[in-house]
């Protein structure tokens, strides 16, 4: 019996399950920095659907591109803060 | 996936059970709560805590195959430096464009100067 090739799809499932509920705060949130949290939430899991995915393909290849949307959404996410707190990112 | 040993198989199976567990109610939390403060909550430490688990059962998978490698090191360190900058700069955000989130002040201490007359004398 193999454990972790039962449990991925259901985990895959769960994931996006959580990137739907962070997707429709992310449309409906009433303020600005609700959207900010929300696709700083949807990186955040999407980044661990790919490690997930990359264990279902068993695979190397998605752990640069986790790494790599791990660090735009912090630039993201830091970028779009700094511009509600300052109104310019860049000073 | 048929080499792996079973230990680590349940293992890994368990740590990626656990955190996606964590993942969804992080994203409930962001979906479910009342206020942007309560809503900050959720996402900031339970989400970052089910990534940290899924990239330990990746970590241990990998191992496990005879393929080890320290990506998910990198990337879980990465996420967990970064998770409280950004938090804290989504609560500066949040507290200049509605300064009613600001908490208030905590109460005065008075009479400073009267409970110890002679701190300022004795200088």
């Amino acid at each position: 019996m193999n454990w972790l090739a039962a449990v991925l799809p259901w985990a895959i499932g769960g994931l996006a399950l959580a990137m739907l509920l962070a997707t429709w705060r992310l449309l409906r949130g009433p303020t600005l920095p609700d959207r900010i949290l929300a696709l700083d939430t949807l990186y955040v899991n999407s980044m661990a659907l790919l490690i997930l995915v990359g264990l279902r393909f068993d695979t190397e290849l998605y752990f640069e591109a986790a790494l790599v949307i791990a660090m735009l959404g912090f630039v993201g996410t830091v970028a779009l803060s700094k511009y509600l707190l300052r109104g310019d990112i860049v000073e | 996936m048929s080499e792996l040993p079973f230990w680590i198989d349940v293992l890994a199976a368990v740590l990626v059970v656990v955190g996606v567990v964590f993942a969804l109610v992080g994203s409930i939390g962001l979906a479910k709560l009342s206020d942007f403060l309560k809503r900050l909550h959720g996402p900031t430490k339970a989400s970052t805590l089910g990534v940290g688990c899924v990239l330990i059962a990746s970590m241990l998978y990998f191992a496990g195959t005879g393929r080890p490698a320290l990506h998910e090191l990198l990337i879980s360190l990465f996420v967990f430096l970064t998770a409280p900058v950004s938090a804290h700069l989504l609560v500066k955000a949040a507290m200049r464009l509605d300064p009613r989130l600001r908490p208030p002040d905590p109460p005065a201490v008075t009479d400073v100067t009267s409970r110890e007359p002679k701190r300022d004398a004795a200088r």
